[in-house]
């Protein structure tokens, strides 16, 4: 795996996830192009020769933003410098919102909350999976700040990428299924509801599927690998207390649990802060070990006649 | 002729928040095609920023509760300009879609013996909100995006719509977008149209709401000859953050209130003390000691004046800015750490923690918050019939904030979520039984798209031009400055002025570079909404000469109780299209009956 776009910043210190793991961190841009790019450092923007007249050094330099983004459509692309004034309490989006209305019209990039609620303006920001709208540019590095797409995606154009094989994946995600409500209604207590809403939290970001090597690295894998945004789903509704069909075989011979390595760079990248691989992957995997192989759990079912559900039964409830 | 891809349906839904949402899944569970066409991807609808809760008369929390007391608060939050029979069905349906969303998955917080629990909000007389910690809306957008989803809808995401069609006879039978990340241009054929929208804050320079709102649904509605009313009433939520810039106007949830935050001016004072309105005083404790006492015990104390309805606490905190007794940036404090424990706040309010630290460096269990108004939500909208949600022109209904007479002129807290479900499901009923019974078939007029598909790609043919992102600019800072929460006579017609010469620089932007996923055009197209909505907005608040609710008039600063018996209505009669004039008059309300003035009468 190349660094190469952080070492044309100083890199960042403990606040960055990626720091003590490298384990399928990939800080490389999606194009070989946007290597080549990411080494021309700014210098070009830099003195001028404004520092020989003796005035300048009596008043305050204007401090200013530079973003080096990438553009460019599924054809290939480069990174292109952007420099402006820089404003107080600015986070990435809104460099990207002033360059679009001053300098690039037509810069392309998905948002529309700008309050990490919705996950839409998901990108890498000097390799890493991030928000932009969460991404305060006094809390980066000094020098320029590397913007570019989601790797894992294909291309549409500049920022924005092709996110439609999450929405594919949803669809084979069986619907929950709860018994029918009882007359005086469902009775749940909250101690049980908080492990789903952990995980309900979501924001559909997908910078969990993007920062995951098992397709970050490996396109094919996407046809048979859900990836950690659905297996916090499966989890979910593993553990939701009304639910009541039986989805592990389906996560483990359909879905991919399995290539999961648990290097947790998802959790890391979680701008929901949701404990991705231990409360949702770990146990997940637990639970589908235990419905497959357990000799106990299999005695059990024997017993009390407890059906184990195939991938297919499991799924008899979804349309796709 | 212009190339294109035609789709066929009984009901199409235009945005797929909270309400288009609903429309989809029932009109599909009647066995109809449906169709949800978004402009976002699915999924990010403004809904995910809903924060509260869902207002619903459920009665877990505080038995006495019920939909009759629902109605009356409702209705006096609106100040009595509400459509009395959306009023009522809404307090009367609430509890059982609340309920409704359990059945699909979504998981409330729940009552020590296991039930859906309530919280507290402005302006409710009993905790009624359920809620999921402070991210309500993205449970409501994700159980309903799942239940579509497992129904098998079809979803065409990334899709701007730019006008409805209609055929010979007026109905509407259509519409025509584009696909954002191509810029291919698409029709659709439909018996249905329902209208799921959403707000207009982008006409605004600070508010709460995200890039799409738009006010698209309000425009085409517009252009499609229908009925618009109460588009004067625009809220402006008492608390948003103030700093730092980047995210002014971002929303701070009222259930920062509703868990115990008061709000304090610069000397430390709770200064809604001295703004309690007569209508409210009754209810409204007079010292900290019974407002404090309250939140344990509501039948034995009244309410405190931090959970005055909306319009009420965003004047309060506009006086004492202009009074000089604002925080450094403008605002005024919201203080809930000295007033609840650190664990408290981050278990109710994890999301505003993670919001102050994160955007402002701020530790909301340790500091107070700084607040100031922001422009949050459009009350009115297209006028529609309160069972089926249709409107005035034929095949086209409307839910949701797109829609009018529901909350009047002002609208509480909590009471979105509900009328998203509540009207949501109504326009998706309605529009089923009108497809079933639309006889003959749907013609589309190539001479119509091809207009529309004209218009849109003008700016490509011009070079030199003027720029969208200004233009938008200049509108936001006209609508904000003149068109605000405290309006007058002459800066309304001065507004009014300036977005006429606002539409002739719509006229000549100019755009650049494809029409593949470019931001720039993408906004030459938002422009015509933004500026009909602005302008009936301006021409709704110069009609009303009287301060109601979220409308404030500083020459005309108390209600008058003539023009409490009407809408503005507004339309287009004749030439249609965002340069075209809107026609405004007033028009008397729908007639209560007896049994229900009295419920408002009544001391509850």
């Amino acid at each position: 795996m190349t660094d190469s776009i952080p070492a044309s910043t100083p890199q960042s210190t403990g606040t960055t996830p990626s720091a003590s793991d490298d384990a399928g961190m990939p800080a490389a841009p999606p194009e070989a192009t946007r290597d080549d790019l990411a080494t021309t450092a700014l210098l070009e923007d830099g003195a001028t020769g404004h520092a020989f007249e003796p005035s300048d050094v009596e008043e305050e330099e204007e401090p200013t933003v530079t973003l080096r983004v990438w553009r460019g459509d599924a054809s290939g692309g480069d990174l292109v410098d952007y420099t402006l004034p820089a404003n107080e309490g600015e986070v990435v989006l809104d460099v990207v919102h002033r360059i679009q209305a001053t300098l690039a019209p037509d810069l392309a990039c998905r948002w529309n909350c700008k309050a990490g609620k919705c996950g839409s303006c998901s990108s890498e920001i000097n390799g890493l999976p991030s928000l932009m709208c969460m991404t305060r540019v006094d809390e980066l590095p000094e020098g320029p700040i590397t913007v570019t797409p989601m790797r894992t995606f294909p291309i549409i154009r500049d920022l924005v990428t092709d996110v439609t094989f999450n929405f594919e994946v949803a669809k084979r995600v069986p619907a929950f299924a709860p018994p029918p409500r009882p007359d005086d209604g469902y009775r749940m207590q909250q101690i049980d509801v908080e492990r789903g809403q952990e995980f309900r939290k979501c924001i559909e970001c997908f910078l969990c599927q993007d920062v995951c090597h098992v397709i970050r690295d490996h396109d094919e894998n996407k046809a048979h690998y859900a990836g950690p945004r659905f297996f916090i789903r499966f989890a979910e509704l593993e553990m939701h207390p009304l639910d009541t069909n039986d989805r592990r075989e389906l996560v483990r011979q359909r879905m991919g649990l399995g290539l999961c390595n648990i290097t947790k760079c998802c959790t890391e990248v979680c701008p929901e802060h949701i404990k991705i691989t231990d409360n949702a992957i770990i146990p997940l995997k637990e639970r589908a070990v235990d419905a497959s192989y357990d000799p106990i759990a299999w005695l059990g079912r024997k017993i009390l006649r407890r059906h184990k559900r195939s991938p297919e039964e499991a799924s008899a409830a979804s349309p796709h | 002729m212009t190339d294109y891809e035609t789709h066929r349906y009984d009901v199409i839904v235009i945005g797929a928040g909270g309400a288009g949402l609903r429309a989809a899944i029932e009109a599909k569970s009647r066995g109809l095609t449906t169709a949800l066409v978004c402009k976002s991807l699915f999924g990010k609808a403004h809904t995910v920023m809903a924060e509260g809760g869902v207002a619903a008369a459920m009665g877990n929390v505080y038995p006495e509760d019920n939909w009759k007391v629902h109605f009356r608060d409702t209705m006096r939050g609106g100040k009595y300009l509400n459509n009395w029979r959306m009023a009522q069905l809404h307090a009367q349906e609430a509890p059982d879609r609340v309920y409704e969303l359990e059945a699909w998955g979504a998981l409330f917080d729940r009552t020590p013996d296991g039930r859906i629990t309530q919280r507290d909000f402005g302006g409710h007389r009993y905790a009624r909100l359920a809620h999921v910690g402070d991210r309500t809306g993205l449970e409501l957008i994700r159980t309903l995006q799942q239940k579509a989803v497992s129904m098998d809808i079809d979803v065409f995401m990334e899709c701007k719509i730019l006008r409805l069609l209609q055929d010979a006879s007026g109905a509407v039978s259509g519409a025509v977008g584009y696909w954002r990340p191509t810029g291919e241009f698409v029709v659709f054929e439909a018996k249905a149209v329902v209208l799921a929208t959403g707000s207009i804050g982008r006409s605004y320079t600070y508010t709460s709401n995200s890039w799409e709102s738009t006010g698209d649904g309000h425009a085409m509605a517009i252009w499609a000859g229908a009925d618009v009313i109460e588009m004067e009433c625009v809220q402006f939520h008492p608390t948003g953050m103030v700093w730092p810039l980047s995210v002014r106007g971002l929303l701070v949830t009222e259930g920062v209130r509703g868990d115990g935050g008061a709000l304090k001016n610069s000397e430390g004072h709770r200064f809604m003390f001295d703004y309690i309105p007569e209508m409210f005083r009754a209810e409204t404790a007079e010292t900290e000691e019974e407002a404090d006492a309250w939140y344990e015990d509501h039948a034995h104390n009244r309410r405190t004046p931090d959970l005055l309805p909306r319009d009420e606490v965003a004047r309060a905190i506009n006086a004492e800015v202009k009074a000089g007794r604002g925080s450094p940036h403008g605002g005024v404090y919201l203080d809930i750490a000295s007033r609840r424990s650190p664990e408290f706040i981050r278990r109710r309010l994890p999301s505003m923690y993670h919001q102050f630290l994160e955007l402002a460096g701020v530790d909301i269990t340790a500091e107070p918050m700084e607040v100031g108004p922001t422009c949050h939500y459009m009350m009115g909208g297209v006028r529609v019939n309160p069972e089926t949600q249709a409107a005035t022109v034929a095949g086209l209904f409307a839910a949701g904030e797109v829609a009018g007479g529901m909350h009047g002129a002002n609208r509480l807290g909590g009471n979105s979520l509900s009328d998203l479900l509540v009207f949501g499901r109504r326009a998706g009923m309605g529009a089923a039984d009108f497809a079933e019974s639309r006889t003959g078939d749907t013609q589309l007029d190539a001479g119509q798209i091809d207009a529309v598909v004209a218009d849109a790609t003008a700016p490509f043919e011009r070079a030199g031009g003027e720029n969208a992102y200004e233009v938008q600019q200049d509108l936001q800072r006209t609508m904000q400055s003149l068109v605000g929460i405290i309006r007058t006579g002459p800066e309304l017609e001065e507004a009014l002025d300036k977005l006429g010469e606002l539409r002739e620089r719509t006229a000549k932007i100019s755009v650049e570079g494809s029409r593949a996923y470019n931001p720039g055009w993408n906004l030459a197209t938002d422009l015509p909404s933004m500026l009909t909505v602005s302008t009936a907005i301006a021409q709704g608040a110069l009609a009303r000469k009287e301060s109601r609710g979220a409308h404030t008039r500083d020459d005309y600063p108390n209600p008058d109780p003539e023009l409490g018996k009407v809408n503005f209505v507004q339309r287009q009669t004749g030439e249609r299209g965002y340069a075209a004039p809107i026609q405004i008059g007033p028009e008397p309300l729908p007639e209560m009956p007896e049994e229900l003035h009295e419920l408002l009468e009544e001391g509850h």
